[in-house]
């Protein structure tokens, strides 16, 4: 079985190697086989960690439960019954009960789903870039440049997190969106100084200067050559900070900043089932357990692929 | 041309002073190297060999004095027609290939900065040129031995087609038996493209081998400049050097007890 490539090169048995062997080939044949084989060496690390797998699975399911919201809800999320449901305990017609305009809190959970990765995704996406090219680009240019871009992040970090973004949802006006844009200014300094540790770590590297060497320019330096150096441990802050996007975006929604209603957000919902809270509990405590359940998955899972992809805990 | 090429030194340092914060690591270094020859700096730890090597390649303060290279004096930044000339293999195979790059990422990337063409082919025969085959183009760094590392650096080096190949002790983290390979290998190479080579090492006994003169430096200054045969023939003057021969041959002496 142990077909590995630290045999001598010319006898090898060409053909027959199963899809695991290919994978792990000692001697890849193509850029796709090397590629293939190095996530498929990052994957089997992943996967050796349990709670990482169920942190995976549980953002699979909020993944596909919103894809397929309009399939799964069994109601309406906005229009409900008042005359006949509202209030009502959780039951077999509505699982996890209504709330007082009589709209089943399940299918409610299910639309705010989508919510909830609208927020996560487009905040990633904002923020992850620009810190990860303010801290690359501060750290390899170092003198004035880092200087400049370091002292406009230290501003970003010295205010409080919500605190800045209800200013800015106050300047721009409450909504989804702003909260998004809110949310994605307050958090990217972090990935900055990350980022940029990153890069101070290895632009005086031997494999720097032979980039140097070859006479690439600093913008090829860093945008192929240190960017990709500091994905990894930037991918696992952003998934360790998804759940404390969502509970900041949940924030805004309980402050009533964020998504307005009808709007199912989870964070919104939770805010307007404060009233009923000792009487009829489940219509704060679903959206609760909605966002404790999805937060501690990104966390499982970002725990996972710290270990997964740090670069010093997988040799050189 | 030839006749030019023989008057004008390939790579000429004069009086190089080279800074680092307060510290002086060079001062006031000169030497003349011709084309096609094999020029070693030897010295101690903390001699200056390297930091003269890094100058000349662009990665150390230069504070004072000039570099030429076949007669064209260098400014403070280098362009990419002397990147395709000069060429640089550094100690520490571990750490001069990029870790997350195959080795064909690994070579194809200064020719994609030169736009050269032809990209293939030429991978191909840089790797079989350094006595890799073609098994080794998609491996990672992790995935290869210190020797295949070292050789793989050397073809990134040789892959632009340099004429001054500066090598930063290329051998001194291998063990004895591949440094024995790596040399010969870059003994061949220069053989076969007529190339100027300029070898730092403490090693006295790897620089008698390869190259045809030597610089003896300590302290950031040079102590005295050799061909090979004078140091085979002993004749030295200079205590300091008399002395790290004297190192280097018990070293040996040792060795093979």
């Amino acid at each position: 079985m142990s077909v590995m490539g630290n045999t001598t090169p010319p006898p090898m048995a060409e053909g027959k190697l199963s899809r695991r062997e290919w994978l792990l080939s000692d001697r890849p044949a193509s850029r796709t086989q090397a590629k293939l084989g190095r996530a498929y060496v990052s994957w089997r690390r992943f996967a050796e960690n349990r709670l990482a797998l169920i942190g995976l699975i549980i953002i699979l399911a909020l993944v596909l439960v919103a894809i397929f919201a309009d399939l799964l809800a069994p109601y309406s999320p906005t229009i409900g019954d008042l005359a006949n449901a509202r209030l009502l305990a959780p039951a077999w017609d509505h699982w996890l009960g209504t709330d007082d305009q009589g709209r089943d809190i399940l299918s409610r959970l299910i639309y705010g789903s989508r919510l909830t990765l609208y927020v996560v995704v487009l905040v990633a996406v904002i923020a992850a870039p620009i810190g990860l090219l303010v801290g690359t680009v501060s750290g390899y240019a170092g003198g004035w440049v880092d200087a400049v871009l370091m002292r406009i992040t230290d501003i970003f970090l010295a205010f409080p997190k919500l605190v800045l973004a209800l200013a800015l949802v106050a300047a721009l006006g409450p909504g989804i969106e702003n909260a998004v844009i809110a949310i994605a200014i307050t958090s990217w300094p972090p990935y900055a100084r990350i980022a940029r540790a990153e890069t101070m770590q290895v632009r005086n590297s031997d494999y720097i200067s032979a980039v140097r060497l070859m006479g690439a320019s600093p913008i090829r330096i860093v945008l192929r050559h240190i960017m990709p150096l500091c994905m990894s441990s930037l991918i696992v802050r952003v998934t360790l900070d998804m759940a404390g996007i969502i509970l900041t975006a949940a924030g805004l929604g309980f402050l009533g900043l964020g998504a307005q209603p009808p709007l199912p957000e989870w964070g919104a919902m939770i805010a307007s089932g404060r009233r009923f809270i000792l009487d009829q509990w489940w219509v704060a405590a679903a959206p609760g357990v909605a966002i404790l359940l999805v937060s501690l998955g990104f966390n499982l899972l970002g725990d996972g692929l710290r270990d997964a992809l740090d670069p010093r805990s997988a040799g050189q | 041309m030839m006749i030019e090429a023989a008057s004008t030194p390939a790579l000429s340092v004069r009086d190089l002073e080279v800074t680092y914060d307060q510290f002086r690591a060079l001062k006031g270094v000169s030497l003349d190297i011709a084309p096609r020859e094999s020029f070693g700096l030897v010295g101690e730890s903390g001699s200056g060999k390297s930091t003269l090597l890094r100058a000349v390649a662009g990665l150390a303060p230069v504070s004072g004095g000039a570099i030429t290279i076949d007669g064209k004096q260098l400014g403070r930044r280098r362009d990419k027609a002397f990147y395709r000339r000069v060429q640089m293999v550094f100690q520490d195979p571990y750490g001069s290939l990029h870790p997350r790059h195959t080795v064909d990422r690994l070579l194809r990337e200064p020719l994609d900065i030169h736009g050269v063409g032809d990209g293939e082919s030429r991978i191909n025969r840089a790797l079989d040129e350094v006595g890799l085959g073609s098994g080794f183009r998609f491996r990672y760094p992790h995935q290869l031995s210190g020797g295949q590392r070292q050789r793989v650096a050397i073809a990134r080096a040789l892959i632009v087609e340099p004429s001054i190949l500066l090598l930063d002790e290329p051998t001194s983290a291998l063990d004895a038996s591949v440094q024995a390979e790596v040399l010969n290998l870059l003994e061949q190479i220069r053989r076969d493209r007529a190339l100027t080579f300029v070898m730092v090492s403490h090693d006295l006994a790897v620089v008698t081998h390869m190259c045809d003169r030597l610089m003896v430096m300590q302290d950031g200054a040079e102590v005295e400049q050799l061909t090979s045969a004078e140091l085979a023939e002993r004749r030295i003057t200079k205590d300091y050097t008399i002395n790290l021969l004297r190192a280097s041959e018990g070293f040996t002496r040792r060795q093979s007890a």
